[in-house]
Protein backbone atom coordinates (compact mmCIF):
# COMPACT_ATOMS: atom_id res chain seq x y z
CA UNK A 1 0.00 0.00 0.00
CA UNK A 2 1.67 3.69 -1.09
CA UNK A 3 1.65 6.42 0.98
CA UNK A 4 -1.07 8.56 -0.24
CA UNK A 5 1.42 11.88 1.01
CA UNK A 6 4.24 10.22 -0.57
CA UNK A 7 5.89 11.64 -3.56
CA UNK A 8 7.18 9.83 -6.46
CA UNK A 9 10.62 10.85 -7.67
CA UNK A 10 10.68 12.66 -11.13
CA UNK A 11 11.29 9.73 -13.72
CA UNK A 12 13.98 9.73 -16.03
CA UNK A 13 11.63 10.56 -18.73
CA UNK A 14 11.86 10.43 -23.36
CA UNK A 15 12.58 14.63 -22.65
CA UNK A 16 15.58 14.40 -20.16
CA UNK A 17 17.37 11.85 -23.10
CA UNK A 18 18.88 13.74 -24.89
CA UNK A 19 16.74 13.73 -28.51
CA UNK A 20 16.78 17.87 -29.02
CA UNK A 21 18.39 20.35 -26.91
CA UNK A 22 16.15 21.83 -23.90
CA UNK A 23 14.87 24.90 -25.01
CA UNK A 24 13.76 25.58 -20.52
CA UNK A 25 14.83 23.73 -17.22
CA UNK A 26 14.31 24.46 -13.79
CA UNK A 27 16.59 22.75 -11.94
CA UNK A 28 15.82 22.93 -7.73
CA UNK A 29 13.27 25.29 -8.19
CA UNK A 30 11.70 26.76 -5.18
CA UNK A 31 9.34 29.79 -4.08
CA UNK A 32 8.63 30.51 -0.52
CA UNK A 33 6.08 33.57 -0.18
CA UNK A 34 5.95 34.93 3.62
CA UNK A 35 7.84 32.16 5.21
CA UNK A 36 5.56 29.60 3.10
CA UNK A 37 6.59 27.05 1.14
CA UNK A 38 4.88 27.07 -2.23
CA UNK A 39 7.03 25.30 -4.82
CA UNK A 40 10.01 23.16 -3.29
CA UNK A 41 13.09 21.25 -5.59
CA UNK A 42 11.07 21.65 -9.05
CA UNK A 43 13.54 19.51 -11.56
CA UNK A 44 11.91 19.45 -15.10
CA UNK A 45 13.30 19.45 -18.96
CA UNK A 46 10.70 21.68 -21.63
CA UNK A 47 12.13 20.18 -25.05
CA UNK A 48 11.63 22.33 -27.91
CA UNK A 49 8.33 21.51 -30.05
CA UNK A 50 6.92 19.30 -27.38
CA UNK A 51 3.36 19.84 -25.43
CA UNK A 52 3.86 19.97 -21.86
CA UNK A 53 0.91 19.24 -19.79
CA UNK A 54 0.67 20.43 -16.06
CA UNK A 55 -1.80 18.46 -13.81
CA UNK A 56 -2.49 18.51 -10.06
CA UNK A 57 -4.93 19.43 -7.78
CA UNK A 58 -6.21 23.30 -6.92
CA UNK A 59 -3.30 25.04 -4.81
CA UNK A 60 -0.75 22.45 -5.96
CA UNK A 61 1.47 25.25 -7.62
CA UNK A 62 0.59 24.91 -11.10
CA UNK A 63 -0.32 28.54 -11.82
CA UNK A 64 2.77 29.39 -9.79
CA UNK A 65 4.74 27.06 -11.46
CA UNK A 66 4.04 28.69 -14.78
CA UNK A 67 5.08 32.03 -13.60
CA UNK A 68 8.09 31.98 -12.57
CA UNK A 69 9.15 29.79 -15.45
CA UNK A 70 8.11 32.75 -17.58
CA UNK A 71 9.71 35.37 -14.98
CA UNK A 72 6.53 37.30 -13.85
CA UNK A 73 7.11 35.98 -10.02
CA UNK A 74 10.90 36.31 -8.68
CA UNK A 75 11.74 32.96 -7.54
CA UNK A 76 13.70 32.30 -4.30
CA UNK A 77 15.24 28.93 -4.67
CA UNK A 78 16.80 27.22 -7.96
CA UNK A 79 17.28 27.83 -10.94
CA UNK A 80 16.19 28.09 -14.43
CA UNK A 81 17.54 27.50 -17.85
CA UNK A 82 16.74 29.02 -20.97
CA UNK A 83 18.33 26.88 -23.83
CA UNK A 84 21.26 26.14 -21.11
CA UNK A 85 21.84 29.41 -19.79
CA UNK A 86 20.39 31.37 -16.90
CA UNK A 87 17.25 32.89 -18.16
CA UNK A 88 17.47 36.79 -18.78
CA UNK A 89 14.78 39.38 -19.13
CA UNK A 90 15.79 39.66 -22.70
CA UNK A 91 14.31 35.32 -23.38
CA UNK A 92 11.04 36.28 -21.86
CA UNK A 93 10.56 37.89 -25.00
CA UNK A 94 10.98 34.32 -26.72
CA UNK A 95 8.03 33.31 -24.38
CA UNK A 96 4.26 34.19 -24.00
CA UNK A 97 2.26 34.21 -21.89
CA UNK A 98 -2.47 33.32 -22.12
CA UNK A 99 -4.02 33.20 -18.32
CA UNK A 100 -7.00 31.73 -17.10
CA UNK A 101 -8.92 35.02 -17.33
CA UNK A 102 -7.91 36.56 -20.89
CA UNK A 103 -6.71 40.02 -19.92
CA UNK A 104 -8.55 42.40 -23.19
CA UNK A 105 -6.90 46.01 -22.82
CA UNK A 106 -10.21 48.61 -23.62
CA UNK A 107 -9.73 48.84 -27.00
CA UNK A 108 -10.81 46.80 -30.02
CA UNK A 109 -9.86 43.42 -31.18
CA UNK A 110 -7.16 45.20 -33.58
CA UNK A 111 -5.77 47.31 -31.26
CA UNK A 112 -4.77 44.53 -28.92
CA UNK A 113 -3.15 43.09 -31.44
CA UNK A 114 -1.28 45.88 -32.29
CA UNK A 115 -0.46 47.31 -28.79
CA UNK A 116 1.38 44.09 -28.56
CA UNK A 117 3.28 43.96 -31.39
CA UNK A 118 4.47 47.90 -30.84
CA UNK A 119 5.87 46.48 -27.61
CA UNK A 120 7.79 44.05 -29.21
CA UNK A 121 9.37 45.82 -31.67
CA UNK A 122 7.36 45.42 -34.60
CA UNK A 123 7.42 48.41 -37.35
CA UNK A 124 4.50 49.46 -39.15
CA UNK A 125 4.22 47.39 -42.26
CA UNK A 126 4.90 44.13 -40.32
CA UNK A 127 2.65 44.85 -37.49
CA UNK A 128 -0.42 44.83 -39.74
CA UNK A 129 0.59 41.55 -41.83
CA UNK A 130 0.66 39.90 -38.51
CA UNK A 131 -2.37 41.98 -37.28
CA UNK A 132 -4.48 40.21 -39.94
CA UNK A 133 -2.81 37.19 -39.59
CA UNK A 134 -3.76 36.69 -36.15
CA UNK A 135 -6.84 37.52 -36.69
CA UNK A 136 -7.42 34.86 -39.75
CA UNK A 137 -5.91 32.40 -37.92
CA UNK A 138 -8.01 32.93 -34.54
CA UNK A 139 -11.46 33.78 -36.82
CA UNK A 140 -12.22 36.93 -35.91
CA UNK A 141 -11.11 39.04 -39.00
CA UNK A 142 -15.17 40.30 -39.03
CA UNK A 143 -14.52 41.46 -35.32
CA UNK A 144 -11.63 43.40 -35.90
CA UNK A 145 -13.01 46.55 -35.29
CA UNK A 146 -14.83 45.26 -31.98
CA UNK A 147 -13.90 46.19 -28.66
CA UNK A 148 -12.27 43.46 -27.57
CA UNK A 149 -14.15 43.44 -23.87
CA UNK A 150 -17.49 42.54 -25.69
CA UNK A 151 -16.64 39.35 -27.03
CA UNK A 152 -17.72 36.11 -25.77
CA UNK A 153 -15.18 33.97 -23.08
CA UNK A 154 -14.51 31.80 -25.56
CA UNK A 155 -13.40 34.66 -28.41
CA UNK A 156 -11.70 36.49 -25.86
CA UNK A 157 -9.26 33.47 -25.16
CA UNK A 158 -9.17 32.88 -28.76
CA UNK A 159 -7.94 36.57 -29.39
CA UNK A 160 -5.66 35.94 -26.27
CA UNK A 161 -3.74 33.25 -27.40
CA UNK A 162 -3.78 34.83 -31.15
CA UNK A 163 -1.87 37.77 -29.79
CA UNK A 164 0.43 36.13 -27.83
CA UNK A 165 1.42 33.75 -31.36
CA UNK A 166 1.61 36.81 -33.23
CA UNK A 167 4.66 37.93 -31.27
CA UNK A 168 6.18 34.71 -32.69
CA UNK A 169 7.14 32.93 -29.45
CA UNK A 170 9.37 29.75 -28.92
CA UNK A 171 7.90 29.07 -25.99
CA UNK A 172 3.90 29.46 -25.33
CA UNK A 173 2.34 29.27 -21.63
CA UNK A 174 -0.70 28.35 -20.90
CA UNK A 175 -2.55 28.69 -17.81
CA UNK A 176 -6.01 26.87 -18.24
CA UNK A 177 -7.05 28.59 -21.11
CA UNK A 178 -10.62 26.44 -21.49
CA UNK A 179 -11.52 26.86 -17.98
CA UNK A 180 -15.33 28.23 -18.34
CA UNK A 181 -15.46 27.42 -21.39
CA UNK A 182 -17.62 25.70 -23.62
CA UNK A 183 -16.91 22.15 -25.20
CA UNK A 184 -17.51 24.26 -28.76
CA UNK A 185 -14.80 27.05 -27.76
CA UNK A 186 -12.27 24.15 -25.87
CA UNK A 187 -12.06 22.42 -29.30
CA UNK A 188 -11.53 25.92 -31.18
CA UNK A 189 -8.79 26.59 -28.73
CA UNK A 190 -7.39 23.46 -28.88
CA UNK A 191 -7.12 23.62 -32.65
CA UNK A 192 -5.13 27.23 -31.99
CA UNK A 193 -2.96 25.06 -29.45
CA UNK A 194 -2.65 22.34 -31.92
CA UNK A 195 -1.76 24.35 -34.69
CA UNK A 196 0.79 26.72 -32.93
CA UNK A 197 2.25 23.48 -31.65
CA UNK A 198 2.31 22.43 -35.55
CA UNK A 199 4.26 26.00 -36.64
CA UNK A 200 7.04 24.78 -34.11
CA UNK A 201 6.41 26.81 -31.08
CA UNK A 202 6.94 24.50 -27.50
CA UNK A 203 3.43 24.48 -25.78
CA UNK A 204 3.33 23.92 -21.59
CA UNK A 205 0.01 24.81 -20.30
CA UNK A 206 -2.03 23.83 -16.90
CA UNK A 207 -5.34 22.29 -16.86
CA UNK A 208 -7.73 20.12 -14.90
CA UNK A 209 -9.85 18.74 -17.70
CA UNK A 210 -8.31 15.11 -17.82
CA UNK A 211 -9.63 14.35 -21.06
CA UNK A 212 -7.84 18.09 -22.46
CA UNK A 213 -4.59 16.27 -21.06
CA UNK A 214 -5.16 13.38 -22.59
CA UNK A 215 -5.59 14.79 -25.83
CA UNK A 216 -3.10 17.00 -26.15
CA UNK A 217 -0.26 16.20 -23.55
CA UNK A 218 2.72 14.40 -25.45
CA UNK A 219 5.06 15.53 -22.35
CA UNK A 220 3.06 15.71 -18.17
CA UNK A 221 4.05 17.07 -14.88
CA UNK A 222 1.82 16.18 -11.98
CA UNK A 223 2.20 18.62 -9.28
CA UNK A 224 1.11 17.58 -5.73
CA UNK A 225 1.87 19.73 -2.96
CA UNK A 226 4.32 21.99 -4.33
CA UNK A 227 6.23 19.09 -5.54
CA UNK A 228 6.45 17.44 -9.15
CA UNK A 229 4.96 14.01 -8.04
CA UNK A 230 5.76 12.35 -11.66
CA UNK A 231 6.52 13.43 -14.68
CA UNK A 232 7.80 12.21 -18.60
CA UNK A 233 5.86 10.94 -21.43
CA UNK A 234 2.24 11.41 -21.02
CA UNK A 235 1.19 8.28 -22.64
CA UNK A 236 3.30 5.99 -20.08
CA UNK A 237 2.31 8.19 -17.00
CA UNK A 238 -1.30 7.73 -18.02
CA UNK A 239 -0.99 3.68 -18.72
CA UNK A 240 0.92 3.30 -15.65
CA UNK A 241 0.92 6.40 -13.16
CA UNK A 242 3.16 5.84 -9.77
CA UNK A 243 1.42 7.55 -7.64
CA UNK A 244 -1.67 7.27 -5.53
CA UNK A 245 -2.25 10.67 -6.02
CA UNK A 246 -2.35 10.48 -10.02
CA UNK A 247 -3.59 7.23 -10.08
CA UNK A 248 -6.74 8.12 -8.21
CA UNK A 249 -6.97 11.68 -10.84
CA UNK A 250 -7.04 9.10 -13.46
CA UNK A 251 -9.32 6.91 -12.44
CA UNK A 252 -11.82 9.93 -11.32
CA UNK A 253 -11.18 9.09 -7.79
CA UNK A 254 -11.22 11.83 -5.34
CA UNK A 255 -7.64 12.10 -3.45
CA UNK A 256 -7.34 13.93 -0.33
CA UNK A 257 -4.27 14.10 1.21
CA UNK A 258 -4.67 13.93 4.94
CA UNK A 259 -1.43 14.57 6.36
CA UNK A 260 -0.52 18.31 6.76
CA UNK A 261 1.26 20.04 3.73
CA UNK A 262 5.26 20.53 4.76
CA UNK A 263 4.61 24.16 3.10
CA UNK A 264 7.16 25.39 6.21
CA UNK B 1 -40.52 87.79 -3.37
CA UNK B 2 -41.22 90.55 -6.02
CA UNK B 3 -37.84 91.56 -5.63
CA UNK B 4 -36.47 87.99 -6.40
CA UNK B 5 -38.56 87.98 -9.16
CA UNK B 6 -37.55 91.31 -10.59
CA UNK B 7 -33.74 90.42 -10.07
CA UNK B 8 -34.09 87.09 -11.73
CA UNK B 9 -35.64 89.31 -14.39
CA UNK B 10 -33.03 91.67 -14.67
CA UNK B 11 -30.41 88.67 -14.61
CA UNK B 12 -31.87 86.94 -17.50
CA UNK B 13 -32.12 89.57 -19.61
CA UNK B 14 -28.63 90.05 -19.05
CA UNK B 15 -27.30 87.02 -20.25
CA UNK B 16 -29.66 87.28 -22.47
CA UNK B 17 -28.27 90.04 -24.33
CA UNK B 18 -24.83 89.02 -23.43
CA UNK B 19 -23.64 92.44 -22.12
CA UNK B 20 -19.66 93.36 -23.58
CA UNK B 21 -18.62 93.62 -19.80
CA UNK B 22 -20.29 89.50 -18.87
CA UNK B 23 -18.81 88.19 -21.74
CA UNK B 24 -15.44 89.93 -21.24
CA UNK B 25 -15.84 88.20 -17.57
CA UNK B 26 -17.00 85.11 -18.71
CA UNK B 27 -14.32 84.91 -21.56
CA UNK B 28 -11.83 85.76 -18.95
CA UNK B 29 -13.01 82.71 -16.50
CA UNK B 30 -12.47 80.41 -19.33
CA UNK B 31 -9.24 81.06 -20.50
CA UNK B 32 -7.98 80.90 -16.97
CA UNK B 33 -9.46 77.54 -16.02
CA UNK B 34 -9.40 75.95 -19.04
CA UNK B 35 -5.45 76.86 -19.23
CA UNK B 36 -4.67 76.02 -16.10
CA UNK B 37 -6.69 72.69 -16.12
CA UNK B 38 -4.34 71.91 -19.22
CA UNK B 39 -1.33 72.40 -17.22
CA UNK B 40 -2.61 70.63 -14.34
CA UNK B 41 -3.85 67.89 -16.60
CA UNK B 42 -0.14 67.52 -18.51
CA UNK B 43 1.27 67.22 -14.70
CA UNK B 44 -1.01 65.69 -12.71
CA UNK B 45 -2.16 62.58 -14.89
CA UNK B 46 0.87 61.02 -16.05
CA UNK B 47 1.78 61.76 -12.45
CA UNK B 48 -0.76 60.07 -11.05
CA UNK B 49 -0.23 56.95 -13.69
CA UNK B 50 3.40 56.60 -12.23
CA UNK B 51 1.81 56.49 -8.68
CA UNK B 52 -0.58 53.84 -9.65
CA UNK B 53 1.34 51.77 -11.66
CA UNK B 54 4.72 51.39 -9.91
CA UNK B 55 6.49 50.79 -6.86
CA UNK B 56 9.01 52.86 -6.06
CA UNK B 57 10.72 54.13 -1.97
CA UNK B 58 8.57 56.93 -1.09
CA UNK B 59 5.41 56.33 -2.79
CA UNK B 60 3.01 56.10 -0.29
CA UNK B 61 4.28 59.46 1.06
CA UNK B 62 4.04 60.72 -2.27
CA UNK B 63 0.26 59.32 -2.45
CA UNK B 64 -0.37 60.78 1.15
CA UNK B 65 0.64 64.15 0.02
CA UNK B 66 -1.42 64.17 -3.03
CA UNK B 67 -4.58 62.91 -1.21
CA UNK B 68 -3.57 66.13 1.77
CA UNK B 69 -3.07 68.98 -1.09
CA UNK B 70 -6.46 67.72 -2.78
CA UNK B 71 -7.79 69.65 0.03
CA UNK B 72 -5.46 72.56 0.08
CA UNK B 73 -7.39 76.02 1.19
CA UNK B 74 -7.15 78.29 -1.63
CA UNK B 75 -6.49 81.43 0.39
CA UNK B 76 -3.35 79.97 1.59
CA UNK B 77 -2.27 79.05 -2.12
CA UNK B 78 -3.27 82.14 -3.03
CA UNK B 79 -1.39 83.84 -0.60
CA UNK B 80 1.59 81.76 -1.02
CA UNK B 81 1.74 82.49 -4.60
CA UNK B 82 1.14 86.00 -3.67
CA UNK B 83 4.60 85.93 -1.58
CA UNK B 84 6.36 84.61 -4.25
CA UNK B 85 5.74 86.79 -6.90
CA UNK B 86 5.34 89.86 -4.79
CA UNK B 87 7.94 92.73 -5.79
CA UNK B 88 9.89 91.77 -2.53
CA UNK B 89 9.52 87.43 -3.18
CA UNK B 90 11.76 85.32 -5.57
CA UNK B 91 9.95 85.77 -8.71
CA UNK B 92 8.67 89.09 -8.33
CA UNK B 93 11.22 90.31 -11.44
CA UNK B 94 8.76 88.50 -13.60
CA UNK B 95 5.79 91.11 -12.61
CA UNK B 96 3.33 88.64 -13.15
CA UNK B 97 1.13 89.57 -9.85
CA UNK B 98 -2.58 90.83 -11.14
CA UNK B 99 -1.95 89.38 -14.14
CA UNK B 100 -3.67 86.21 -15.45
CA UNK B 101 -0.85 84.23 -15.22
CA UNK B 102 -0.72 84.56 -11.51
CA UNK B 103 -4.18 83.55 -11.44
CA UNK B 104 -3.51 80.21 -13.89
CA UNK B 105 -0.29 79.46 -11.68
CA UNK B 106 -2.51 79.46 -8.60
CA UNK B 107 -5.12 77.16 -9.96
CA UNK B 108 -2.44 75.05 -11.48
CA UNK B 109 -1.32 73.94 -7.94
CA UNK B 110 -4.85 73.92 -6.48
CA UNK B 111 -6.03 71.72 -9.35
CA UNK B 112 -2.85 69.51 -9.79
CA UNK B 113 -2.99 67.41 -6.52
CA UNK B 114 -6.76 66.68 -7.28
CA UNK B 115 -6.08 65.59 -10.69
CA UNK B 116 -2.83 63.66 -9.30
CA UNK B 117 -4.86 61.89 -6.65
CA UNK B 118 -7.83 60.74 -8.42
CA UNK B 119 -5.79 59.54 -11.27
CA UNK B 120 -3.74 57.63 -9.65
CA UNK B 121 -6.58 55.73 -8.02
CA UNK B 122 -8.14 55.03 -11.68
CA UNK B 123 -4.86 54.01 -12.69
CA UNK B 124 -4.16 51.50 -10.04
CA UNK B 125 -7.07 49.38 -10.21
CA UNK B 126 -6.98 49.68 -14.86
CA UNK B 127 -2.60 48.80 -13.81
CA UNK B 128 -3.64 45.73 -11.44
CA UNK B 129 -5.64 44.44 -14.06
CA UNK B 130 -2.92 44.76 -16.69
CA UNK B 131 0.05 44.22 -14.70
CA UNK B 132 0.66 40.37 -15.43
CA UNK B 133 -0.07 41.03 -19.28
CA UNK B 134 2.40 44.18 -19.32
CA UNK B 135 5.13 42.21 -17.51
CA UNK B 136 4.84 38.85 -19.79
CA UNK B 137 4.99 41.32 -22.91
CA UNK B 138 7.36 43.05 -21.21
CA UNK B 139 5.89 46.95 -21.81
CA UNK B 140 8.32 49.11 -20.88
CA UNK B 141 7.83 51.89 -18.12
CA UNK B 142 7.09 54.79 -20.72
CA UNK B 143 4.74 52.36 -22.42
CA UNK B 144 2.50 51.65 -19.41
CA UNK B 145 1.80 55.24 -18.36
CA UNK B 146 0.77 55.93 -21.95
CA UNK B 147 -1.33 52.67 -22.10
CA UNK B 148 -2.75 52.95 -18.82
CA UNK B 149 -3.36 56.72 -19.65
CA UNK B 150 -5.41 55.83 -22.53
CA UNK B 151 -7.57 53.04 -21.63
CA UNK B 152 -8.71 54.77 -18.75
CA UNK B 153 -8.81 58.00 -20.70
CA UNK B 154 -13.14 57.55 -20.61
CA UNK B 155 -12.61 57.31 -16.55
CA UNK B 156 -10.39 60.12 -16.45
CA UNK B 157 -12.69 62.50 -17.76
CA UNK B 158 -14.41 62.99 -14.70
CA UNK B 159 -11.19 63.69 -13.02
CA UNK B 160 -10.67 66.06 -14.92
CA UNK B 161 -14.19 66.90 -14.60
CA UNK B 162 -13.31 67.60 -11.04
CA UNK B 163 -10.31 69.37 -11.50
CA UNK B 164 -12.51 71.93 -13.92
CA UNK B 165 -15.14 71.93 -11.01
CA UNK B 166 -12.46 72.89 -9.07
CA UNK B 167 -11.01 75.86 -11.01
CA UNK B 168 -13.88 77.53 -12.19
CA UNK B 169 -15.74 77.88 -9.15
CA UNK B 170 -12.24 79.21 -7.28
CA UNK B 171 -12.67 82.80 -5.16
CA UNK B 172 -9.79 82.89 -2.66
CA UNK B 173 -6.77 82.57 -4.73
CA UNK B 174 -7.31 84.22 -7.73
CA UNK B 175 -8.72 87.22 -5.93
CA UNK B 176 -5.42 87.71 -3.73
CA UNK B 177 -2.91 86.67 -6.62
CA UNK B 178 -5.42 88.92 -9.09
CA UNK B 179 -6.78 91.27 -7.69
CA UNK B 180 -9.98 91.55 -9.35
CA UNK B 181 -9.01 94.24 -11.58
CA UNK B 182 -12.03 95.17 -13.51
CA UNK B 183 -11.19 94.09 -17.70
CA UNK B 184 -7.91 92.37 -16.62
CA UNK B 185 -8.40 90.06 -13.73
CA UNK B 186 -11.95 90.28 -12.80
CA UNK B 187 -13.33 86.78 -13.13
CA UNK B 188 -17.34 85.15 -12.89
CA UNK B 189 -16.70 83.51 -9.00
CA UNK B 190 -14.47 87.65 -8.04
CA UNK B 191 -17.01 89.39 -9.98
CA UNK B 192 -19.65 87.64 -8.11
CA UNK B 193 -18.27 88.12 -5.03
CA UNK B 194 -17.72 92.18 -5.91
CA UNK B 195 -20.84 92.82 -7.07
CA UNK B 196 -23.03 91.03 -4.35
CA UNK B 197 -21.25 93.54 -1.54
CA UNK B 198 -21.65 96.27 -3.74
CA UNK B 199 -25.79 95.18 -4.03
CA UNK B 200 -25.52 94.92 -7.41
CA UNK B 201 -27.29 91.33 -7.39
CA UNK B 202 -28.68 91.57 -11.06
CA UNK B 203 -25.33 91.15 -12.72
CA UNK B 204 -24.16 88.81 -9.66
CA UNK B 205 -27.00 86.65 -10.29
CA UNK B 206 -26.73 86.63 -14.05
CA UNK B 207 -22.83 85.69 -13.62
CA UNK B 208 -23.95 82.87 -11.62
CA UNK B 209 -26.33 81.50 -14.47
CA UNK B 210 -23.72 81.74 -16.12
CA UNK B 211 -21.41 79.92 -14.25
CA UNK B 212 -23.76 77.12 -13.44
CA UNK B 213 -24.66 76.65 -17.12
CA UNK B 214 -21.01 76.02 -18.04
CA UNK B 215 -20.80 73.60 -14.86
CA UNK B 216 -23.91 71.81 -16.82
CA UNK B 217 -22.98 71.55 -20.00
CA UNK B 218 -19.62 70.29 -19.46
CA UNK B 219 -20.63 67.61 -17.15
CA UNK B 220 -23.91 66.29 -20.16
CA UNK B 221 -21.15 66.59 -22.45
CA UNK B 222 -18.86 64.49 -19.93
CA UNK B 223 -21.98 62.17 -18.84
CA UNK B 224 -22.29 61.55 -23.06
CA UNK B 225 -18.69 60.58 -23.47
CA UNK B 226 -18.57 58.17 -20.51
CA UNK B 227 -22.26 56.69 -21.49
CA UNK B 228 -21.02 56.17 -25.17
CA UNK B 229 -17.81 54.66 -23.84
CA UNK B 230 -19.74 52.51 -21.41
CA UNK B 231 -22.09 51.29 -23.79
CA UNK B 232 -18.75 50.38 -26.45
CA UNK B 233 -17.15 48.58 -23.35
CA UNK B 234 -14.01 51.38 -23.12
CA UNK B 235 -14.48 52.45 -20.12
Amino acid sequence: MHDPTQIVPAAPNVIDAGITPPLMAARDLGCVVKGQRLLAGVDLTLQAKRRTVVLGPNGAGKSLLLRLLHGLLPRTEGQILWQGRPLSRCDQRAQAMVFQRPVMLRRSVQANLHFALKVRGFAGHERTRRTEQALEMAGLTHLAKRPARVLSGGEQQRLAIARALACGPELLFLDEPTANLDPAATAHIETLIRDAHDQGVTVMMVTHDQGQARRLAQDLIFLQDGRVAESGRADVLLQTPRSDALRAWIEGRLFVTDAPRDRK
Amino acid sequence: MDSVSAILMEAGRLVLNWDRDLAQIVGLSLQVTLTAVFIACLIGLPLGAILGAFRFPGRRVAILLANVLMGLPPVVVGLVVYLMLSASGPMGVLGLLYTPTAMIIAQVLLVTPIIAALSRQVTEDLHAEYAEHFASLGVGRMQRVTALLWDARFSLLTVVLAGFGRAVAEVGAVMIVGGNINHVTRVMTTAIALETSKGDLELALALGLVLLGIALIVNLIVMTVRGTAVRAAYA
